[in-house]
């Protein structure tokens, strides 16, 4: 065994002024431990813009078509929009097969980032080099934390623009909200969707710090991700800005309803729909079955000759009251949830590393 | 200098000790050896002079005063760990490309040379290559490193007798000509007799014997450093009645 020929001795320099190692090297080992989970991110994407772009493409051009023929009323009119209609049943499936998207690619890129190394024993071996290791895992985690986010908004918008028919249908603003079918969409637009990715990202990242195998962690990401992302839509969403309250019975159909209720004389009197006996003892419906409006309480465009429920309620004192989100709410309701995961994700980073610091071998 | 010097220092795992009341301190440019058996701490000790584990009690200090685990004492300390880890899906280009990245010195054209002489081929992913090509390689990047000080946890263990040889010339040449410490464990007494300047006998989480070997051996009239271990050993297992 020959002895290296070059004596490079340490250098004594002052030991408190030490100059680190420079943050961008861990460009390249980050990208050389990760371009697999990162060239899986790039095909997956991939493969689904291309999938956007070919099932984009002809809804556009039926919305187009659509809407460029006149008479509206024409029989051939009818056909192009119940052509565009039907478009939705596939696209459907889509939005719902795009809501796994960011969680799988936060959960199978995020977890093993420090999962695979605990797991392997290989931070004994990063944690002792001269970066640090609480430096090695803030420059991983949030450099990792950035290019997803990057691809995650990217996409982001060629959702939007691939649904664009759908919202420019009148229902854009419905996409908001629960009553309409385009709401699952609202968790994958170009604000949105890099903050989902970049919540499961950072859910995963803690996971995988805490449960220490790969595995385990994706699974756990995986679950946490769901319960947040079914909290959000389910009791979050509402409450992203004080609901408007009114007690005109038109609201827009683009709102997304919070709740409803009636007054009576000033003061509460029930919730939601007005019990049977008063409808009974003030509205002049056909009995039960006969195929009545029942509680329209929209103010029904169809109900012909019956009064509304307010109409008929209102002469005897009661109000109906309806909370809503209007849909000019939209995007500062995109940029609330963005805004909340972005905070969310940089704690659980922040905890992640704060773990790591801690952590005794 | 010292490489190393504890004082008081203890590591507790939920309720047990797995080290205690450790104060040594370990002179800088010698081999110095770590024996104990299974679960004496050796593995805690290491990880605590390297700054991978924080004392639950006392402290510890590496080259000169500087805290376990600071920046200062990162860089200039190798670590080898048990079962040499590598990262399995890089090449060992990619590894020798990691290890330059994350410190402010590193010797790229040694550890060329020295995995050229290995026959380790650099295109090779590390998961691939032997167990003792493994330990070489991890050993490699150490000492590319220009370490200050070496410290290895069995590093020896898992490979077999002629691996084994290689490897401990290779960290027995980088002690002589580069003066480099060296502070390795192991339970393969007999690896150590020839490498070994300094002795420290760790059992039950405490230190029972620490010294430069000639002294030890001089002092309690053993002709080996094997016999020396094992007559403590044997010793301080009997003294304390199970």
């Amino acid at each position: 065994m020959t002895a290296p020929a070059t004596r490079a001795r340490p250098d004594s320099e002052g030991e408190a002024r030490l100059r680190p190692v420079p943050w961008r090297r861990m460009a390249g080992v980050a990208w050389r431990q990760h371009r697999i989970a990162l060239a899986a991110v790039a095909v997956l994407l991939g493969a689904l813009s291309v999938l956007l772009w070919v099932l984009g493409s002809p809804v556009h051009h039926d919305w187009a078509a659509a809407v460029a023929c006149h008479p509206a009323s024409s029989a051939a009119c009818q056909e192009l929009a119940a052509t565009f209609n039907g478009s939705w049943n596939l696209m459907s499936v889509v939005s719902s097969l795009l809501q796994l998207v960011p969680a799988l690619i936060g959960a199978f890129v995020g977890a093993p980032v420090l999962a695979r190394e605990l797991e392997t024993g290989t931070f004994r071996y990063a944690w002792t080099q001269g970066f640090g290791r609480c430096r090695w895992a803030l420059a991983k985690l949030v450099g990792l934390a950035v290019v997803l986010a990057a691809a995650g908004a990217a996409f982001g918008l060629l959702v939007s623009w691939c649904f664009q028919p759908y919202f420019a249908a009148g229902n854009q603003n419905l996409g908001l909200y629960g009553n309409s079918q385009l709401v699952g969409l609202f968790s994958l637009r170009e604000v949105t969707f890099p903050a989902w990715t970049l919540a499961a990202f950072a859910v995963g990242a803690l996971a995988g710090m805490l449960i220490r195998r790969v595995v385990p962690a994706i699974a756990a990401t995986l679950a946490v991700y769901t319960g947040l992302a079914i909290a959000a839509a389910a009791f979050l969403r509402e409450h992203y800005l004080a609901p408007l309250v009114t007690s005109n019975p038109n609201v827009p159909g683009t709102a997304w309803i919070i709740g409803q209720w009636w007054t009576k004389d000033g003061r509460f009197a029930f919730a939601d729909n007005p019990p049977g006996n008063i409808v009974t003892q003030f509205c002049n419906f056909p009995p039960p079955g006969a195929g009545g409006p029942g509680a329209g309480q929209k103010g029904g465009t169809a109900a012909g000759s019956f009064p509304t429920l307010p109409q008929c309620l209102g002469p005897h004192g009661y109000l109906q009251w309806t909370s809503y989100q209007p849909a000019t709410r939209f995007w500062p309701f995109q940029w609330i949830e963005g805004g909340w995961l972005l905070a969310l994700s940089a704690l659980l980073i922040a905890a992640t590393i704060g773990l790591v610091h801690r952590r005794a071998a | 200098m010292n490489v190393v010097e504890a004082s008081g220092l203890g590591k507790r795992y939920g309720r047990t000790w797995a080290l205690r009341e450790c104060t040594l301190e370990i002179p800088a440019g010698r081999v110095t050896a770590l024996v104990g058996p299974n679960g004496a701490g050796k593995s805690t000790l290491l990880n605590l002079a390297v700054g991978l584990a924080a004392p639950s009690a006392g402290q510890v200090t590496v080259l000169g005063g500087r805290r376990a685990g600071s920046p200062a004492a990162l860089d200039g300390i190798a670590f080898v760990a048990q079962d040499t880890p590598v990262y399995k899906g890089l090449s060992v280009a990619d590894m020798v490309y990691v290890a330059r990245s994350l410190n402010r010195r590193f010797d790229r054209p040694y550890a060329k040379a020295r995995l050229d002489e290995l026959g380790i081929p650099l295109k090779r992913r590390a998961g691939k290559l032997s167990g003792g090509q493994q330990a070489q390689l991890a050993l490699t990047l150490a000492l590319a490193r220009r370490p200050r000080l070496l410290v290895l946890d069995e590093p020896v263990a898992m490979l077999d007798p002629i691996a084994r040889h290689d490897f401990m010339a290779t960290v027995l040449a980088a002690a002589a000509t580069d003066g480099v410490s060296v502070l390795l464990s192991s339970h393969v007494l007999t690896e150590l007799e020839r490498v070994a300047s300094y002795l420290i006998l760790l059992s039950r989480g405490q230190v029972r014997l620490a010294g430069a070997v000639d002294d030890l051996l001089a002092t309690h009239g053993q002709a080996s450093l094997e016999e020396l271990a094992m007559a403590y050993l044997r010793e301080t297992t009997l003294e304390v009645p199970r």
